[in-house]
């Protein structure tokens, strides 16, 4: 007779958000299947209504870990750490807003349906994923199911330029996780496990001069290359502004928000958790990442046009903050005392994905309105002829520059900072310098806005869920500016941030 | 005898790979996908992994593989592709300098590091071993993972419904 | 060098330490007798079917070569061999040149792992000693057994589909296409059902299958409870595209299928595979379901007896014939089924039972391996049923919604 076997120990709670989200795309998918058409929005409040909840559950197991540590979940393959729980939430938050804005957007289209909110949900389920994962397998489906997702929702549109968006998101999307899964295999073999646990105590153990670190270092390319290109940094980025222009808005703030979050959630648990050890290899790669993705990222989004192709470089060129947060991490990963930089770059991704779905929202009302187009023209007298939207607007644009008594400047301070804690003063100097030049990109979309001479004078309806979604995103980036204490004196609550 | 094995089964992979990429007519280049895969399952004999060998038959060569041929006859698009018209002249050079270099550095590497790699042999164990102690292994540290993949097919599931959906013919 | 051949990796019961002509002349002897088998038994499946559908529809079928025609398929044979071989001009050479071995040679290769004798009764392994070395009454008898033949099964699949392709003309593309639709529809309950087989025998290997089924309550068409085997039943014809499910090559509708540009030797080859598969995958289905050579005891009457160590190969003949006249039974009574009822039947009957019953079965098999009380199981066996029923219901509220949505909105394509 063979061995008893052992089934690991699992706790459910703890688990409690993952399997909301996933219950809750089921549960749309069955019911929705079962049912006639339900009345207007209650797929989106339905979707809504299921990340809140997970949001919310994310913040009770918050308080637990606060209390008791973190440790491992199910076998070893997912962490419960602080760091999974406030991904978690960012991510739930950005799905809650998305899902919102979503209905008003495939009102009225084959779209309407559950399908395209399980959709969210699941890809917002392998988002948590990603960022919870404690094992380079669980990490590749996380990052699997959010991809394959974000393909298809970035196709979802059956217009030229949305079919061209998940075709060659798609493609380019594939090749970046086949290189990043030959990452995983390379590291396998140097480290002989996938588990993040266990790769650190294999480095830990042995002695750094006498290491033939090769395949580490093979694997540690590849996988960097792989995670570059889900997180668009340059020169990965150029699938960026063709995939966040011609997908649907309400896609496209997915995208910029849930996906960015949980790539750079991987990035962090894979770097600065799994090989600390190696942070002198990786960090220099990710320093001229973050200065590539900066200038690059800040100098085109100048010249565009298009306010969804700006936004796009945007993204670009807030990846390059995060990867100063990334690159300050990495001074002291591993030690007792690891510094601010995780905190920074996670508080920074949480206040990202929530202004940047605000301004993706009032583009997608915005761009409604003018038959589809997203040039900056479309935007000429919004303010005359819906002011509030265009404060709304300008307070979301401004956030994303890091103006004073707004989220975004919280966020750039808190990387900054972190990177001028570790003498990283020249990636410090260029990323302010990027942001000033940024600033004058923002600055035109508000000119446009406020001083431009309307070209249409009826003002564009504003559906009431998205309305909501952009109140609430305004309201948190004015909130968090003013009182940054609020969220800050939540993460400095939690002295061991990641596991 | 392993050498020999070894040796045809890579000439296997990397013929069957090669072909893929170079033939023109989609049909050869799936049967050069097909060639690769046994190649594959090949390796996977010589190192005793019977089990996996077999999925690797049944699942790539028996199912996905069936399925692009399927795909291809009915979408009618067996027929070659003109690639002659390159709207970026540079493209294809610089792609194949990058490729070479890539491939030759991440060779060295393994190379370099070969001797590092785990040698683990469990050629003795009998019969149904292997296959306990993947089951094994897939529900106890891996369960996770393997619960994961469930969701990925629900996205896949409805994924495809987004994406075949089409528009009603007239509204009653 | 001979001591590094890998031959114990093909049957590691043979004794790899005293090596010298004994072991290759075993694996010599057992390649050979596979194959005068599964030639032999093809010519005869030929005249089989031929004189049994015959007499079903009172004519008298062949009788001319031999005694009662049982040499027509030599005949036959010859014919084909002298026969032009053409080439349509808009095929794609290699791939037609290269079809008609795919599909060939894994139906040989089945034969490679059946149990095709030895003494399993009284828990005996079926090993038989020749020229003083222990062996299996078997070609191969590789750890993963079953899904070896799943696996050649679908390179099968692959003959058939690039047939079609290849001959560049429409019906054998359009008789390709249905069949490999068929294939992979009905490889999954094949699948399913196969999997309620080995959780009970508790192994992959063919030899370890036979061995469990050693009492007849233990054969598995007893012990998973016959569903099983009716699924595997009709989802293996399917796998033929036998009759009613032969719309591959259904004359009627699209001439011969996707042989129909095929002739001569290709022809023939494609002829042999089809026949030779039906033994093959009656030889598997009674190894799996009946116990392969295990004897079926009256008392403790042995019929065979008197055949002494070659009993065990007698009962797999005899059982291997009952469904060789099942199959000729089928093909000259039931009607061919429409394309939507074939897929129907696979996907909305049989998968789901399969799998509906391959649950159940496991759940009884956890209650076993925990020791559950009288009454722990019949709760386990009434929970099952509810989850089971549930699950029904929502598959059939499903189906009739998508039934009512496409009444009212039109189909989507």
């Amino acid at each position: 007779m063979p061995e008893q076997f052992i089934a690991p120990s699992i706790d459910w709670f703890a688990l409690s958000p993952y399997l909301v989200m996933v219950a809750g795309a089921l549960g749309l998918l069955v019911v929705g299947a079962l049912t006639p058409r339900w009345p207007r929005g209650l797929y989106s409040l339905v979707s809504a209504l299921t990340a809140t909840s997970a949001g919310v559950l994310a913040v009770f197991i918050w308080n637990d870990v606060a209390e008791m540590g973190p440790g491992t979940l199910v076998g070893g393959a997912l962490s419960h750490d602080a760091f999974a729980q406030f991904v978690t939430i960012a991510v739930c938050a950005a799905t809650a807003l998305v899902a919102l804005v979503t209905d008003a957007e495939v009102r009225g289209t084959v779209l309407e349906g559950p399908e395209i909110h399980a959709l969210l949900l699941t890809a917002a389920t392998g988002a948590m994923v990603m960022g919870a994962s404690n094992d380079l397998i669980v990490l590749f489906l996380g990052l699997e199911t959010l991809s394959l997702a974000l393909y298809v929702l970035a196709a979802s549109e059956r217009t030229a330029a949305g079919q061209e968006a998940g075709m060659k998101y798609f493609i380019l999307g594939g090749l970046a996780s086949a290189v990043f899964l030959y990452g995983i295999a390379l590291l396998y073999g140097g480290a002989r496990s996938t588990n993040l646990g266990e790769i650190v105590a294999r480095f830990q153990s042995t002695v750094a001069l006498e290491r033939n670190d090769s395949l580490v270092l093979a694997g540690l390319a590849l996988l960097i290359v792989g995670l570059g290109f889900k997180v668009a940094a340059a020169p990965f980025h150029v699938w960026s502004p063709d995939v966040y222009q011609g997908a649907p808005t309400h896609v496209t703030a997915f995208m910029a928000s849930v996906g960015k979050a949980a790539a750079f959630a991987a990035m962090l648990r894979v770097l600065v958790i799994a090989l600390p050890f190696h942070r002198d290899d990786w960090r220099p790669v990710i320093w001229v990442l973050a200065i590539a993705s900066l200038v690059i990222g800040s100098t085109l989004a100048v010249v565009q046009t298009d306010v969804k192709r700006m936004l796009a470089f945007s993204s670009v060129s807030h990846a390059g903050f995060l990867l100063v947060g990334v690159e300050a991490a990495g001074h002291r990963a591993g030690e007792q005392i690891s510094g601010d930089g995780l905190e920074s770059v996670l508080v920074y991704l949480a206040l990202y994905s929530v202004l940047v779905v605000g301004t993706f929202s009032i583009v997608a009302v915005v761009s409604r309105h003018a038959g589809g187009s997203t040039d900056i023209s479309v935007f000429a007298g919004l303010g005359r002829r819906r002011p509030v939207l265009a404060l709304a607007l300008t307070i979301l644009l401004l956030a994303q520059a890091g103006v004073p008594l707004t989220s975004g400047f919280v966020a750039k301070w808190g990387v900054i900072q972190s990177a001028v804690a570790e003498r990283s003063y020249a990636i410090a100097i260029i990323a302010m310098v990027s942001a000033v030049i940024a600033a004058f990109l923002y600055l035109r979309i508000m000119v446009s806005a406020w001083l431009a001479d309307p070209s249409e004078v009826e003002p564009e309806p504003v559906p009431a869920m998205t309305g909501v979604a952009i109140a609430l995103a305004a309201a948190v980036t004015l909130v968090v500016g003013v009182y940054p204490e609020l969220l800050l004196g939540w993460t400095d609550a939690v002295s061991n941030f990641a596991r | 005898m392993e050498l020999i094995v070894f040796v045809l089964a890579s000439a296997m992979v990397l013929s069957g790979a090669i072909g893929v990429v170079l033939f023109r007519n989609p049909v050869h280049a799936a049967l050069g996908l097909v060639l690769t895969l046994f190649g594959v399952a090949v390796h996977f004999v010589s190192m005793e992994a019977h089990f996996l060998a077999a999925v690797q038959v049944i699942v790539y060569a028996g199912a996905i593989v069936v399925l692009f041929l399927f795909v291809i006859m009915l979408l009618g698009v067996d027929r070659a592709e003109d690639l002659t018209i390159e709207p970026l002249k540079l493209q294809r050079p610089v792609a194949i300098v990058l490729g070479a270099g890539v491939t030759v550095l991440v060779a060295g590497a393994v190379v370099r590091g070969a001797d590092t790699l785990g040698r683990e042999t469990n050629a003795s164990a009998p019969g149904d071993s292997n296959i306990r102690a993947l089951a094994r292994s897939l529900y106890s540290d891996h369960v996770l993972a393997f619960e994961l993949t469930s969701v990925l097919l629900i996205v896949a599931v409805a994924g495809t419904v987004v994406l075949t959906r089409r528009l009603k013919k007239s509204e009653g | 060098m001979i001591a590094m051949l890998p031959v114990p990796a093909v049957d590691p019961v043979l004794d790899t330490e005293s090596w010298w002509w004994q072991p290759l002349a075993i694996v010599g002897l057992k390649v050979l007798v596979v194959f005068i088998i599964g030639l032999v038994g093809t010519m005869f499946m030929v005249w089989f079917e031929r004189k049994i559908v015959a007499g079903m529809q009172n004519r008298i079928g062949p009788d001319k070569a031999g005694p009662f025609g049982l040499l027509q398929t030599l005949a036959d044979g010859i014919k084909l061999f002298f026969k032009e071989d053409l080439i349509p001009e808009r095929s794609d050479r290699f791939v037609f040149k290269l079809a008609p071995f795919l599909a060939f040679v894994p139906a040989f290769l089945i034969w490679s792992v059946i149990p095709l004798g030895g003494d399993f009764t009284d828990g005996r392994d079926g090993t038989v000693e020749w020229f003083g070395q222990i062996t299996r009454v078997q070609l191969a008898d590789p750890p993963v057994g079953v899904l070896l033949v799943l696996a050649l099964s679908s390179i099968a699949v692959y003959g058939v589909m690039l047939a079609g392709w290849s001959s560049g003309s429409k019906y054998p593309l359009l008789g390709s296409v249905r069949a490999s639709a068929q294939m992979i529809s009905y490889e999954a309950a094949l699948g399913l059902s196969l999997a309620a087989v080995l959780m009970a025998a508790g192994t992959l290997s063919t030899s370890g299958i036979v061995a469990a089924q050693d009492q007849l309550t233990d054969w598995h068409l007893l012990s998973t409870g016959v569903v099983p085997f009716v699924v595997f039943l009709i989802a293996m014809t399917a796998e033929l595209n036998r009759p009613p499910f032969d719309l591959v090559e259904a004359e009627q509708e699209i001439v011969g299928g996707f042989h129909t540009e095929y002739s001569s030797i290709r022809f023939a080859l494609f002829f042999l595979a089809e026949f030779m598969n039906v033994i093959s995958m009656s030889a598997l289905l009674v190894t799996l379901f009946l116990g392969g050579p295990q004897p079926l005891l009256i008392g403790s009457f042995d019929l065979f007896a008197v055949l002494g160590p070659f009993g065990g190969t007698a009962w797999l003949l005899l059982k291997v014939f009952l469904f060789l006249y099942v199959y000729v039974w089928f093909r000259a009574t039931l009607p061919r089924l429409r394309y939507d009822q074939l897929m129907d039947l696979g996907w909305k009957v049989l998968i789901p039972v399969a799998l509906g019953w391959f649950l159940l079965l496991a759940a009884l098999q956890l209650g076993r391996d925990n020791d559950l009380s009288q009454v722990g199981y019949v709760t386990l066996v009434i929970v099952c049923l509810v989850v089971l029923g549930l699950g029904y219901l929502l598959f059939t509220a499903a189906i009739s919604v998508a039934r009512r949505n496409r009444d009212r909105e039109g189909a989507a394509y």
